[in-house]
């Protein structure tokens, strides 16, 4: 297997994003290279249970991100509940409750920015289905320090708004259909696209 | 990249100049979240540099006050989380009415709305006459406004169903009186309250309380930091007293963790184990 050089993986996914995360995670093999931090907007009331959900149909482990947490390969991290999900510099967790962003909290941008400086051109950032725009600068950062853009074709999303304004306002490396998108992030860690 | 290197020498010099010349250290703050507060100033201000704002701050004492409302996220809401304050009814009440005399400390408190809310539980729950609650922020603006208990109106309907939902046994418009686009707390529930500015970082252990409140503080902490400050906390903390942290506040990192009991989970109360054997205070 041809080693990529990334070294985590970045989602974020509004309005129809449940069911778009399900197809991707449940497509990945328990082994999987790297780790994954997702945003989903919901309501900062909702229970704790996307997480637990999304975990009895993947092979990979899902769960809530805590602060101070250390990514680890083959897990994927969910920002809780009313809270932003950032990345460190050393590539810890941080949570955040301060105001909202893009009307969201956890926001999708505030992920990606900070995973971008913390990862540089090791990043792969996902944009997904949603019905506003949040995500759009988060991409563009990423794409800023050479990281990797996808986007989920819009014509596959449940809300096409969110994909198309991250095309939009970034040069993005691939746009794909929904049931592409996993095994794409898995072609890209072996080394077989870029 | 070499521009984020420069970027956060910037930060860093920022962060020692605010130290030398106003005394607060941000020093072992998350980066990633003074990062974000910064750069907000930046663009809101226009500044050219970081260097600049630095710059401006050494010789602006007020421009350094509205940085300083930036970096110390003030966000909050009266009974925020209203499961926490259910729980401190279901768990910690029954202890708390076995002492004739209460002290509770609650740090960080920001502009007062979670010092209101506790009064007005601690008085539903009969204990509000023999309590002493000192609610203590190292940001001078937002305990001015605490003092004042003024706050917008188009916040209640939110507040009144956080009310509900944490077990409030009346109806909310009891405890304050709507003037304009404003409501103003009534004012028996500052009547046992000592507002003040105490600094978690730099200032002192604050005696002998039964419980401490200190939600979405330090969360803004690195590990070094909430170390030194979960210590602070057990100081002043008396056998068998109570800490409430934040839901997303674990504990396990503390040297001390050991001599914490975990109450509830979920609502991060815990209470400070009594030694055994130890009654020397008794001798
Ligand atoms: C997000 S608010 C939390 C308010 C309230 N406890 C709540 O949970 O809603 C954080 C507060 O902590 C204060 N704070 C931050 N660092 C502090 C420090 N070193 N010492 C004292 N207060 C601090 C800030 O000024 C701010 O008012």
């Amino acid at each position: 297997m041809i080693k990529s050089g990334f070294e985590a993986i970045v989602m974020g996914a509004s309005a129809g994003g449940l069911e778009a995360l399900h197809t991707i995670l449940a497509a990945l093999p328990a082994h999987f290279a790297v780790p994954l931090l997702i945003v989903q907007h919901m309501s900062p009331h909702s229970d704790n249970l996307l997480a637990e959900v999304l975990n009895r149909h993947s092979r990979i482990v899902v769960k809530e991100a805590e602060e101070k947490e250390i990514p680890q390969p083959g897990i994927a991290y969910i920002a809780p509940p009313d809270y932003h999900l950032m990345v460190e510099a050393d590539r810890t967790l941080s949570l955040s409750r301060e105001e909202r962003v893009n009307f969201s909290r956890p926001a999708i941008d505030v992920l990606f920015e900070t995973a971008a400086e913390a990862y540089g051109d090791k990043l792969i950032g996902v944009v997904l289905t949603g019905a506003n725009a949040d995500g759009s600068l988060g991409l563009q950062a990423i794409k800023k320090f050479g990281g990797t853009c996808v986007v989920q074709d819009p014509l596959t999303a449940v809300a096409s708004r969110m994909p198309q304004a991250a095309i939009a306002s970034t040069k993005v490396d691939y746009v794909v259909p929904l049931v592409e998108i996993g095994p794409l992030m898995q072609g890209l860690l072996e080394g077989k696209r870029g | 990249m070499e521009e984020l290197e420069n970027q956060n020498i910037e930060i860093r010099l920022l962060l020692e100049a605010i130290f030398q010349k106003y005394g607060y250290d941000f020093r072992n703050y998350s980066m990633a979240h003074l990062k974000r507060r910064i750069s907000r100033r930046q663009l809101l201000d226009n500044f050219t540099s970081i260097s600049e704002m630095t710059h401006r701050l050494i010789h602006d004492a007020d421009f350094f006050d509205r940085l300083l409302l930036d970096l110390s996220i003030n966000v909050t809401e009266m009974f925020r989380d209203p499961s926490f304050f259910k729980a401190i009814r279901a768990e910690v009440v029954t202890f708390l009415k076995t002492y004739p005399f209460i002290k509770v400390w609650v740090a960080g408190c920001s502009s007062g709305e979670e010092v209101y809310s506790l009064a007005i539980l601690l008085r539903e729950e009969g204990l509000y006459d023999r309590v002493q609650i000192y609610a203590t922020d190292f940001n001078q603006i937002v305990l001015e406004k605490a003092k004042k208990g003024i706050y917008a109106i188009d916040r209640i309907k939110v507040y009144t169903e956080n009310y509900q939902k944490s077990g409030g046994q009346r109806s909310f418009a009891d405890y304050y009186s709507a003037r304009y686009d404003s409501v103003l707390m009534a004012a028996d529930l500052r009547e046992r309250v000592v507002f003040a500015d105490h600094n978690l970082v730099t200032d002192g252990v604050f005696g002998q309380m039964h419980m401490i409140v200190c939600r979405n503080v330090i969360i803004y902490f690195d590990r070094q930091l909430q170390k030194k400050v979960v210590n602070l906390f057990m100081e002043s903390l008396i056998d068998g007293g109570f800490l409430c942290m934040g839901q997303k506040e674990n504990l396990a990192f503390s040297e001390y963790f050991d001599q914490l009991l975990l109450l509830n989970e979920k609502e991060k109360i815990f209470q400070k184990k009594y030694l055994p054997g130890d009654r020397s205070q008794n001798e």
